[in-house]
């Protein structure tokens, strides 16, 4: 069945329908990892948005069940140029088009994906509609496209209620348990938990709206804060929390979402970048030791580095492309945090180590 | 880490003459460096003993040195130029090898030299397989249980204790020389003393065999400051057991999810750090396809065959950026040469599907196994890029130029039955992948397919998609939809018109009234994200074009010449480079089509264009449509680019330089015998001719011996003489295997000094750089002769003859730029024999040597110039003080079951060159090149032809002299005893031992000369001592003038080597 991807700027591609046969508007983004779309698909800082795989070849390997990042698939939309047919991989469990149907993922195949890339690298990001019905008048639906702007997602995406984890569950190595970490999921991957566990710490997952003091009554060794989707700051009550946690001794670790959270609590600006980072081969520089490594990203705001103070913080992690602030450490404060995703999947596992750093300082 | 401030001076070492496993890629990733060093301030001191480089120019090393690549050598040229240091990672494995050497034995130390890009500790480590396997071992890399032998009964033991089959893998060979699967005990007893005869170090790992995991291989670069990145990886759709230079290989990988594939680049990383290699490396692994387990197959850690794939698949220059690492920058300081935006410190990431396919010279050696093994066979490879597999796989197929235009073409399957299909499936060569398609065609099913190949199911299913787009085309009507899905996984017009039952015409106006156009994407290393100018592209079907077709200045298209192969090498790329930068400097803008990934013109900022695409008529048309060029040149791209004329002036395109007629002329027989007839130059009477019958009768006419040859090819491709009726009707039927567009030539045999000219012509006046002479009389391929400039025993008298003929056949062929013309000096009169007016494999040594750039000339000339206006002289030119001596070089061990035998066929690989201001020193230095060095025992074997045998013994007696212990087969003994040269006589193999084998077996013979009767020899046992000669390591020549020269060469040896003077060519003016 034909589907078409209408853009706010009124350029349409034609293409095939996949996944499930459904109307939505979304933010579209684009990601360039070769490797790893159901990561991709599983990631919840993509709520709000529908993907474009830049890779034209995707699905080749089936899904794996067990590599989601978590329990459902959060796009509101997927892009690809092609899905293939067949799917193979010893794990193999599913093909990839059934996955989106299950999920009720709507999608589209056999665009130009690098023509839309493009014009996302040129214009910026831009809202888009994925429709099967064949709309004559754009003028009908474009203001509607317009309008859309992804809002209250770190809402959707978080857990309901705290968990506790302890080494051995999802997947993890079975050794001792010599730390307590609390887990402020604002929209989790689980292989920041798992890369926790299996390194001997019992996390506790919160839901991104709780009290800091919960939190602190717990008695973590250390506190991390998750990666997550949309604006950072709409998250205005989240702030406030995070305010008190960093007023606390407890050392906090901060991943994507997490780091622009802290960065507004201490008093930074965030902002919009033009069309983001979204893949597996981000080199981010460690300004300490003059370090790059190859980093996996999925980002659409950037801390701001003019309304940084860098009395209460210093920059550590910087993007070798483009510049861009890609890791904090603060001051007098056992809190780093970091732009990238340490945590990997999909993508490079060059910074892992972050988290050993994060656990010698509990 | 900003630039080193001690490295002022560098010593590149080359790879020397091209062999199977070490080709076109290092001229590539050494022309990049040097280029590279140059543009940082270094001084650059080359040497390579291969004259047909583009990186032994003077553009591009400061000082360049010809020589033979040999530890000696190299150190000759270091106490000559002290340079502060020595780069070795660019020359292969002989590069590092010496690298290695000259570390070792202290003379860099000594000499106050360093050795960047690696150190001898990393080489070690890398290379030395008990080495390796420590190093692998400490960081908790998995390799196959293995252990390393120096003797065959340590390899049985193990092989007992782990079973069969195992791996045999000889240290310190190139290209797996030697290595391979054994079965049970005897195979392996055989592999396993050749390869231990065959390592530098005497040793071979033995290892388990993992043969059917999947072969990935990463390519990953390292600064000194610990920085890491992948460049990319890639699939072999051939599983573990063939070698990855005859896999076809895919990248990215495809079947890999992003658990399996971060694994490995973790682990890839984690070898290169332990490794410490500042620069770049290959990591190859197995990995088991149903499990997480992998196996660290091989570390390069150097630039290679595979870095040269992955710098074209990606945009990524590794060599380049190999060489600023060399000199002290980090990863993170070397801009991105493709964005600007981004530095080498970013990964790759593709947003197209790249297939390479190995060209395998099976069509060379007809008698030869296909069989696909561990040791690589394949003399060059074709690059494709697509937006899709399917469309790669085709754009590749086409690309070979092996009369393949999609996977239906072969036609050995006809007659097949199911059962004979599966058996078919069975064998590993390079039929595999037409063979699972017709296997599909016949039904079976696509998981038994998987179950016998091991290839995985969705390689499988791809080739699926194209057989039922085959059956579709020729069952449905061919719909805009239809025909859209064809073009997007690249079949041809002329293939869907085939299936169709259509006209080729048709099918392309159909296609062109209904908007079904090629569109063209930009290679730019970051799949859009960021915005980059390089120009390098690729086509597809069903996109939107993104290349401007815009124009501010004249444009030129130059053809390239596609694959590497035998009679049409690197020399071609040579040529095409140099015009691209001719015409660059005369403000013409230039694009490049190619599909060779292992060449310097397929290298993003050679031309002001790249296009990367299969160079056939459709494909060229693209971008003809798109780029409307104002010329086309063919003469530089070799018979590739020729075969192309004819299109492009259907498509409206000039040809510059000779026209297509006066091409055409020098091909077709009688148009050219007219010309002949017109200059009143003689030339061997012959006759064309189609059918066998045809054949018979013009032979008997001339009278035997005769030579039978295809018009229209390269490399004596097909060419034979016969000496009988039944090599007439056997060489026919070879030959009329390929339907054949244009006559047969069958020319009467004269068996005289070869003589060889390449010139330059303006229609008006012609510059002849110089005139070659070969060594061994006609009969054998120019390309397999050794050549001598200047000629020595032609005398003045025929040399004029020779120049006249010359400026006659120019001008009346009118040729506008390069005319190459082979004559042949018989009884004082001089014939020619065959004239090319294009490019030839001879021009860049004779440029080289002369000091005179033809390339560049004859692009001026196309231009419109005059060669007076260029300021030379027309007519000969005068001698050079060198006298310089192009030596073949053959790659028979590679090839199991190629006979050795030199004939009219071109058989070898590469070439070197010897250049001395003495005759006899050049000899030395182009055997020394060669690797012709024979070793201490100093027994040989002659075997002559009864015509011959009068002639060889005066060559006998000077071996005997030299000290060399002779035997010889029965007749030949007879004949030297009774000249009183002791010859001991030793039986045939069929004869009761001990024969010819035994005493070859025995390990104690350094040289064979062995002179068969010409034609298709009947007995199996020459080919059978020259094949095991062959494979045990001797050298073995089957021409008595090469024997001559060899003692020629040996009689000098001891003065030549004290006296060996080294000399920079860039200083030849």
């Amino acid at each position: 069945m034909k589907a078409f991807l209408i853009l706010e700027d009124g350029t349409v591609f034609t293409g095939t329908s996949i996944g499930v046969q459904k109307e939505v508007i979304s933010e579209i983004v684009f990601n360039t990892s070769m490797t790893g779309y159901l990561e991709v698909l599983t990631d919840p800082s993509y709520a709000g948005q529908a993907v474009t795989m830049t890779y034209p070849l995707i699905g080749n390997y089936g899904i794996c069940y067990q590599d989601m990042e978590s329990e459902q698939a959060w796009p509101d939309g997927f892009i690809v140029r092609e899905l293939s047919r067949r799917s193979s991989n010893f794990r193999r469990e599913d093909d990839l088009e059934t996955f989106l149907v299950q999920q009720g993922i709507p999608g589209i195949a056999g665009i130009d994906t690098r023509a839309l890339t493009k014009i996302l690298r040129e214009k910026g990001t831009m809202n888009g509609m994925i429709t099967t019905r064949e709309i004559s008048d754009l003028g009908e639906v474009l203001p509607q496209i317009k309008e859309y702007s992804p809002k209250g997602v770190v809402r959707r995406v978080t857990c309901k209620e705290k968990r506790t984890f302890v080494p051995g569950e999802l997947g993890s190595e079975e050794v001792p348990v010599k730390k307590k970490a609390a887990l402020m999921d604002f929209g989790t991957k689980k292989n920041i938990v798992r890369s926790l566990l299996n390194r001997g710490c019992e996390v506790t997952v919160y839901p991104a709206y709780t009290q800091a003091e919960e939190i602190l009554g717990d008695k973590p060794d250390g506190i991390m804060l998750s990666n997550g989707p949309g604006d950072p700051k709409e998250c205005v009550e989240i702030i406030e929390e995070i305010k008190k946690l960093s007023a606390s001794s407890v050392p906090i670790f901060a991943i994507c979402l997490g780091h622009q959270l802290m960065a507004l609590a201490s008093g930074a600006d965030t902002h919009k970048m033009k069309y983001g980072h979204r893949g597996a081969n981000h080199p981010v520089k460690d300004l300490e030791t003059g370090r790059v490594y190859l980093s996996s990203q999925n980002h659409g705001y950037v801390v701001d580095e003019a309304a940084f103070d860098k009395e209460k913080a210093e920059i550590s992690f910087r993007n070798v492309n483009d510049g861009t602030v890609e890791g904090v450490r603060y001051r007098g404060k056992k809190i780093f945090t970091v732009q990238f995703h340490p945590e990997a999947c999909a993508g490079p596992l060059d910074s892992a180590f972050l988290f050993d750093k994060f656990i010698e300082m509990m | 880490m900003p630039k080193r401030s001690d490295i002022k001076k560098v010593l590149v070492i080359g790879s020397g003459p091209i062999v199977i496993g070490q080709a076109a890629e290092f001229d590539y990733a050494g022309t990049q460096a040097c280029r590279s060093l140059k543009e940082e301030g270094v001084e650059v001191v080359l040497i390579n003993s291969n004259p047909a480089t583009i990186m032994t120019d003077k553009d591009i090393a400061d000082k360049v040195y010809i020589e033979p690549l040999t530890v000696d050598v190299v150190k000759k040229v270091i106490l000559k130029e002290r340079p502060d240091s020595v780069l070795p990672t660019l020359g292969g494995q002989a590069g590092l090898n010496i690298g290695m050497e000259l570390e070792e034995c202290g003379f860099l130390k000594e000499n106050h030299v360093r050795l960047i890009g690696t150190t001898s500790l990393t080489i070690k480590k890398a290379e030395d397989r008990l080495e390796f396997k420590n190093t692998m071992e400490k960081i908790g890399e998995p390799i196959a249980a293995s252990t390393v032998v120096t003797e065959v009964e340590a390899a049985v033991a193990f092989a007992d204790e782990i079973g069969y089959p195992v791996v045999i893998r000889p240290a310190y060979t190139l290209g797996g020389s030697g290595g391979g699967i054994a079965h049970d005990r005897e195979e392996l007893e055989d592999i396993c003393a050749n390869g231990l005869r065959l390592s530098r170090v005497g040793q071979c790992l033995i290892e388990r065999c993992i043969a059917g995991w999947k072969e990935i291989e990463y390519e990953v670069m390292r600064d000194s400051a610990g920085n890491c990145i992948t460049v990319c990886n890639m699939e072999n759709i051939d599983p573990v057991g063939v070698h990855t230079g005859d896999s076809i290989v895919v990248a990215p990988s495809q079947t890999l999810a992003d658990k399996e594939y971060q694994m490995l680049r973790t682990s890839a990383l984690n070898i290169i750090t332990e490794l410490n290699i500042t620069g770049g490396c290959n990591v190859q692994y197995a990995l088991k396809p149903d499990s997480f387990e992998y196996c660290v197959i091989e570390v390069n850690p150097r630039v290679s065959r595979s870095s040269a794939l992955a710098s074209k698949a990606t945009g990524y220059p590794i060599a380049k950026v190999a060489a600023k690492i060399a000199l002290g920058y980090t990863l993170d300081e070397i801009p991105n040469a493709i964005t600007k935006k981004t530095y080498a410190s970013f990964e790759p990431a593709l947003d197209y599907c790249v297939v390479k396919i190995p060209r395998l010279p099976f069509d060379k050696f007809i008698m030869a196994k296909r069989t696909l093994t561990t040791q690589m066979k394949a003399t060059g490879e074709v690059m494709s890029i697509c937006t899709n597999f399917e469309g790669a796989l085709m754009k590749a197929l086409r690309s070979l130029e092996q009369h393949v235009d999609s996977l239906e073409s072969l036609g050995v399957y006809d007659g097949f039955d199911r059962e004979m299909m599966e058996e078919e499936l069975h064998k590993v060569d390079d039929r595999r992948i037409f063979a699972i398609a017709e296997a599909l065609r016949m039904g079976i099913a696509m998981e038994e397919i998987h179950e016998i190949t091991q290839i995985d199911l969705w390689f499988i299913d791809k080739i699926a998609v194209l057989v039922e787009m085959e059956d579709r085309l020729k069952k449905e009507e061919l719909t805009e939809e239809l025909l859209r899905e064809a073009k997007r996984i690249e079949f041809p017009d002329a293939v869907i018109a085939r299936l169709s039952g259509k006209a080729e015409a048709e099918v392309k106006k159909m296609r062109c009234d209904l908007g079904i156009t090629a569109a063209f994407k930009m290679v730019d290393t970051c799949a859009a994200e960021f915005a980059a100018s390089t120009p390098y592209y690729y086509s597809c079907f069903g996109s939107e074009n993104e290349v401007s077709g815009e124009k501010t200045r004249k444009r030129i298209m130059v053809l390239g010449s596609g694959p590497i192969r035998i009679g049409q090498g690197i020399e071609f790329d040579y040529c095409s480079v140099h015009s691209v930068w001719a015409f660059s400097k005369k403000g013409y803008e230039t694009i490049i089509v190619n599909n060779n990934p292992e060449t310097v013109s397929t290298d993003f900022d050679i031309a002001d264009k790249l296009y990367f695409e299969p160079l056939t008529p459709e494909d060229v048309e693209n971008i003809v449509r798109l780029e409307k060029p104002d010329g086309a040149v063919v003469q530089f791209g070799g018979q590739t680019a020729i075969k192309l004329t004819q299109a492009l002036m259907e498509m409206g395109v000039k040809i510059l330089g000779t026209s297509a007629k006066d091409v055409d002329a020098a091909e077709d027989r009688e148009l050219f015998d007219e010309i002949l007839e017109e200059c009143c130059i003689p030339r061997p009477a012959g006759k064309t001719v189609f059918t066998t019958e045809e054949a018979l009768k013009a032979a008997n006419e001339l009278g035997y011996p005769v030579l039978v040859r295809p018009s229209y090819v390269l490399g004596g491709q097909g060419m034979q003489i016969a000496v009988s009726d039944e090599d007439v009707r056997e060489f026919m039927a070879i030959i009329n295997r390929y339907a054949q567009e244009h006559p047969i030539l069958v020319d009467k045999y004269l068996m005289g000094k070869e003589v060889e000219v390449d010139a330059v012509c303006d229609g008006t006046d012609i510059v002849i750089p110089g005139i070659m002479e070969h060594v061994e009389r006609a009969g054998i391929h120019s390309g397999d002769s050794i050549s001598v400039y200047p000629a020595q025993n032609i005398s003045e008298k025929m040399q004029r003859v020779i120049v006249d003929y010359t400026g006659k056949l120019a001008k009346s062929l009118h040729v506008i730029g390069l005319i190459n013309i082979q004559f042949i000096v018989y009884q004082d009169e001089v014939y020619v024999i065959e004239v090319n007016p294009r490019s030839s494999r001879t021009v860049p040594y004779i440029s080289k040597v002369t000091g005179i750039p033809i390339v560049d000339l004859a692009s001026h000339v196309i231009l419109g110039e005059t060669l007076r206006d260029l300021g030379y002289t027309p007519g000969l030119q005068p001698l050079s003080k060198y006298i310089a001596i192009k030596m073949p070089v053959f790659s028979f061990e590679k090839i199991r079951g190629a006979d050795v035998n030199l004939g009219p066929e071109m058989k070898s690989t590469g070439e070197c060159l010897g250049i001395s201001e003495h005759f006899n020193e050049a000899l030395y230095k182009a055997f020394l090149g060669s690797g012709v060095s024979l070793p201490k025992h100093k027994k040989m074997i002659i075997t002559v032809k009864d015509a011959d045998k009068l002639e060889a013994v005066e060559i006998a007696r000077r071996f005997k002299k030299f000290g060399y212990e002779i035997f010889a087969t029965k007749g030949t003994a007879k004949v030297l005893n009774e000249h009183g040269i002791l010859a001991i006589p030793i039986h045939k193999i069929e004869q009761e031992a001990p024969t010819l084998m035994d005493l070859l077996l025995d390990h104690q013979i350094d040289l064979v000369i062995d002179i068969p009767n010409q034609g298709l020899e009947k007995a199996k046992d020459g080919f059978l001592i020259r094949r095991t000669a062959i494979e045990t390591g001797v050298t073995v020549l089957t021409s008595l003038d090469t024997a001559n020269a060899l003692i020629t060469s040996l009689e000098n040896e001891k003065e030549e080597e004290h006296e060996l003077t080294v000399i920079d060519i860039a200083a030849v003016k």
